[in-house]
């Protein structure tokens, strides 16, 4: 049987490079492999444990702020390593991401494979539209999706 | 002369990111700020030259918290420019999507961000590894609410279904009807929530407010009624800008709100509890009674129980209104511009959300006013800390500041559109 992948896009549309997530998740909507289901998340973080449950191998991808060069890719296997809460020091939720995936690992909740995507951000200011650095990562995070997806479809 | 300074720098679970200081010289309070650094008012110029349909949905794409207050408020102030009043079935459901969003936000308040205090956990995660059971409880009371929002706003992440008088879609009785038994289930934990609470060890301590929000002569207080106080305040919302005002604060590019020759005052479920306590379904009265609360209440620490309490009204109310609820012939009634202004008030999670469109005949927005709960509370929060800091004073700092986070999300503050860090920084000056 063919494992259940799912890829969750997180941000908010209206906060410029935040939408990040968003773009790679609405890109791939029309290329995804059967098994793979793509959705778009805020971020909250009680949420999301909703959204990856059912899910053997789960994506996510979010702009994050940690003072790296904007563009700059993050990829974290949260099985190997916990997720830094610095990551996402801009995030407007109190309970985001990184707190969603260490309650999920207190309670048993992790899917089996989750892997993060974060795509360093500039500007998280309101407004609509990528910074110049972002939309190329966003590119790149797009084409190692398709990469790592297609391998693991190939090989279910 | 000793100085010390206890600073954190970053205080956690609360929605958004500023700073705090509390300065104290020779064992007195001599400042308590809370800053925001970034001005808020990007809301009013993202929605000049817009048409008066989008208002709800960009203010609730924006901020994104809690969107449906953004969409109520908005939709509301707009039908009261153009004339219009939704009524009976449509009204009843906008009620319904709001009760979604106080449980969402209330239960995740209360589990996530407000119990780890009292318990003396650093947040949910540590919390979960003693009390797993209460954890899932609460994620489970949360997505009963959730349910509600999917259901009446459809299955995306931000409700799409609010229009301009009414909803794009209505949902058939059968479709609410399956929401029953989880309600019911959830009613029930929340209940247990109250009463388990109603254990968690209270600061002592109390002080005079002015508690402003709405009031309906039937209903607690959701999308309707008019604003009042406990100190004679009774007015309705289009007179809100003549007794209300904004000021500039040095230390804060947020503005702050107060009554207009008074000062601060404080909105949200402490407010809402203590001027509608008698609006309150018998059930959630019940409630608050068993876990020691009277009608009124001003200690703000035990805004966790009313948020409880405002939880076990809202499933109350969201099976009442299910039960009660015919579909309408049409899901929205017209709402055509005309060149006005429009005003409204609705009771956001965490308290009162104004808002105030200017637009033309074509309905182009000319401009526009958003005043969020946490503004209107900055000046009472900073009041708070300052007590707090004076009775709590002999406190090792590390308990003090402890007691300082603790005293700020009391309010649930969410100040996400407006700041970066909220760093927490108390000056201890001895000289």
């Amino acid at each position: 049987m063919k494992l259940k992948a799912r890829v969750i896009g997180i941000g908010n549309d209206y906060q410029s490079d935040d939408a990040a997530g968003r773009i790679v998740a609405r890109r791939l909507k029309t290329w995804a492999p059967p098994g793979t289901e793509i959705f778009e998340e805020t971020g909250e973080g009680t949420a999301l444990l909703e959204a990856w449950r059912g899910a053997e191998d789960v994506f996510l991808i979010d702009a994050v702020q940690s003072g790296a060069p904007p563009g700059t890719l993050h990829r974290i296997d949260v099985q190997v390593q916990p997720l830094p809460a610095s990551l996402f020091r801009h995030s407007t939720h109190a309970f985001g991401i990184a707190e969603a995936v260490e309650l999920a690992r207190v309670l048993h909740q992790l899917p089996s494979r989750l892997i993060i995507y974060g795509i360093e951000g500039e500007r998280f200011d309101a407004g609509v539209g990528l910074s110049p650095s972002v939309e190329k990562a966003v590119a790149e995070v797009e084409a190692r999706l398709r990469q790592e997806i297609g391998t693991r479809s190939s090989h279910a | 002369m000793k100085k010390k300074t206890i600073r954190v720098d970053h205080l956690a679970r609360v929605e958004g990111e500023g700073a705090l200081t509390v300065t104290i010289k020779d064992g007195q309070v001599v400042d308590a700020q809370l800053r925001i650094f970034e001005p808020p008012r990007f809301f009013e110029a993202f929605l000049r030259g817009r048409s008066f349909t989008e208002a709800a949905d960009i203010t609730s794409r924006i901020c994104g918290i809690c969107p449906v207050a953004y969409q109520m408020s908005a939709v509301h102030a707009m039908e009261d420019a153009c004339g219009v009043q939704v009524a009976g079935p449509l009204r009843a459901l906008r009620r319904l999507i709001y009760c979604g969003e106080w449980i969402e936000s209330h239960v995740l308040h209360i589990y996530m961000l407000h119990a780890p205090d009292f318990l003396g956990y650093a947040g949910a995660i540590e919390m979960a590894k003693d009390h797993a059971d209460i954890v899932q409880r609460g994620l489970q009371i949360k997505k009963a609410g959730n349910a509600i929002i999917s259901l009446m706003g459809g299955r995306s992440i931000h409700p799409i279904n609010v229009r301009l008088g009414g909803f794009f879609k209505m949902p058939t009785k059968r479709e609410l009807a399956s929401l029953t038994d989880r309600l019911l289930w959830a009613r029930d934990a929340a209940v247990e929530t109250v009463r388990w609470a109603a254990t968690l060890p209270f600061p002592d301590y109390e002080r005079e407010y002015e508690f402003v929000a709405l009031r309906h002569p039937d209903e607690y207080p959701f999308n309707e009624g008019r604003l009042v106080s406990n100190r004679g305040l009774d007015l309705s919302v289009r007179e809100y800008d003549e007794y209300f005002e904004e000021e500039q604060v040095p230390h804060s590019n947020a503005l702050h709100s107060k009554i207009r020759g008074r000062g601060g005052y404080f909105v949200g479920p402490m407010a809402r509890y203590n001027l509608n306590f008698d609006r309150l379904s018998p059930l959630a009265q019940e409630t608050a009674r068993a876990a020691g609360l009277g009608p009124t209440c001003r200690n703000p620490f035990k805004s966790l129980l009313i948020r409880g309490v405002e939880v076990v009204y809202a499933f109350d109310e969201a099976l009442r209104l299910i039960a009660a609820y015919e579909a309408p012939e049409h899901p929205a009634v017209p709402v055509l511009p005309r060149p006005a202004v429009g005003y409204a008030a609705t009771e956001a999670p965490r308290g009162t959300l104004y808002h105030r469109y200017r637009i033309d005949e074509q309905g182009t927005i000319l401009d526009a006013k958003i005043v969020p709960p946490t503004s209107q509370n900055q000046k009472v929060m900073e009041e708070d800390l300052r007590r707090v800091v004076e009775k709590e004073i002999d406190l090792p700092q590390e308990k003090l500041t402890w007691r300082c986070e603790q005293t700020i999300r009391n309010y649930d503050p969410c100040i996400s559109c407006s700041t970066h860090f909220l760093r927490l920084e108390i000056r201890n000056e001895m000289g």
